[in-house]
């Protein structure tokens, strides 16, 4: 009875072990991972959704791909370059950092960049114009009576 | 100084031009396939008519890969006759037609077929793997691939018989 337990809970620390070591071939993939994939892939039949977003059956379709990659060991990147190389670039909802897109990471940057030089650099011209106009502003009060004086003589 | 740099501004304009009059030029439906010249993925289905169906062992005949769905109207039902007309004009000559149907129901796809009274392989894609491994966006999509088995043209919409002659014609000039 008792050798039957111990056998029994050997068995089963057997088979625990080997579970938790053989954990990434085959073993069960969750949707989690699926849709990590899925969400940067482009759905084809639709206009700017995702394979995990869509409800079309393509997508659908699609999405078991993954999964039976996914189970077969393959990493996510590798389950992405499989779809790149049957439908391009274009697959990647997100453009590739590198090469000539990565000019749609850079270009806004840059331009966001070079319009705030551009901004303060304007805005310093202005203060400065501004600081060379003021002396002219302040008229002392001599020069107001002659002025207000010479205004009433043209009026007369 | 600021005089001298004024005219830059207008300038500052042209790229963003340049890459409207580039972007609003090229079709956003048109989808390039980056499969042209590589070799066409081995697939092996069971036909409707329950035979084994192999890219593999059709080696060294031009093969014409249509993938359509009985669902597909009107693009699939106006280039079925020429499909049929192509296979059956040419099958003595070393073209092969295979049809694969995708996302569709085997009885529709059935009565598609009778319809156009197919008598070239078809097979249903189920879970549309094959689909994926060529690339396939939507029906109707036709692969032409040559005597060594790579893909050498794909046209989106459905064909016309001109263009499916033109080129099995030219695939058939070639040397395997």
């Amino acid at each position: 009875m008792t050798r039957l337990l111990v056998g029994r809970a050997l068995l089963l620390a057997v088979v625990a072990v080997a579970t938790l070591g053989a954990a990434p071939p085959g073993g069960a993939v969750t949707e989690d991972q699926v849709r990590d994939v899925a969400a940067n892939l482009r759905c084809v039949v639709c206009q700017s959704l995702s394979v995990a977003d869509s409800p079309s059956e393509t997508a659908n379709q699609m999405r078991a791909i993954v999964r039976e990659r996914l189970a077969a060991g393959e990493t996510p990147d590798q389950v992405t370059a499989y779809f790149v190389e049957k439908y391009g670039t274009w697959i990647l909802l997100a453009p590739p950092r590198r090469g000539f897109d990565l000019l749609v990471w850079v270009v806004p940057f840059a331009g966001l960049a070079l319009g705030l030089v551009l901004a303060v650099l304007a805005m310093r011209r202005w203060r400065r114009r501004s600081a060379a106009a003021a002396p002219l502003a302040s008229v002392d009060e001599t020069t107001r009576a002659r002025i207000r004086r010479e205004m009433a003589e043209l009026d007369s | 100084m600021t005089r001298h740099l004024r005219w830059l501004i207008p300038l500052a304009v042209l790229p963003l031009l340049v890459l409207l009059a580039y972007g609003f030029r090229t079709d956003p439906r048109a989808l390039p396939s980056t499969l042209l010249g590589k070799p066409a993925a081995p697939f092996t289905l069971t036909t409707f008519a329950g035979t084994p169906l192999a890219l593999e062992s059709l080696r060294g005949r031009v093969v014409v890969v249509n993938f359509w769905a009985s669902w597909c109207i009107p693009a699939c039902y106006e280039e079925a006759p020429v499909l049929e007309k192509t296979w059956r004009e040419y099958r003595d000559r070393g073209v092969t037609l295979v049809g694969i149907n995708i996302q569709d129901k085997d009885e529709a796809a059935r009565k598609f077929m009778s319809q156009f009274e197919f008598t070239f392989p078809n097979a249903a894609d189920a879970g549309g793997r094959v689909a994926v491994e060529y690339g396939v966006y939507g029906v109707p999509e036709t692969f032409f691939i040559d005597r060594a088995g790579r893909i050498r043209e794909r046209k989106v919409g459905a064909v016309t018989d001109e263009l499916v002659r033109a080129m099995v014609e030219r695939l058939l000039a070639e040397k395997s």
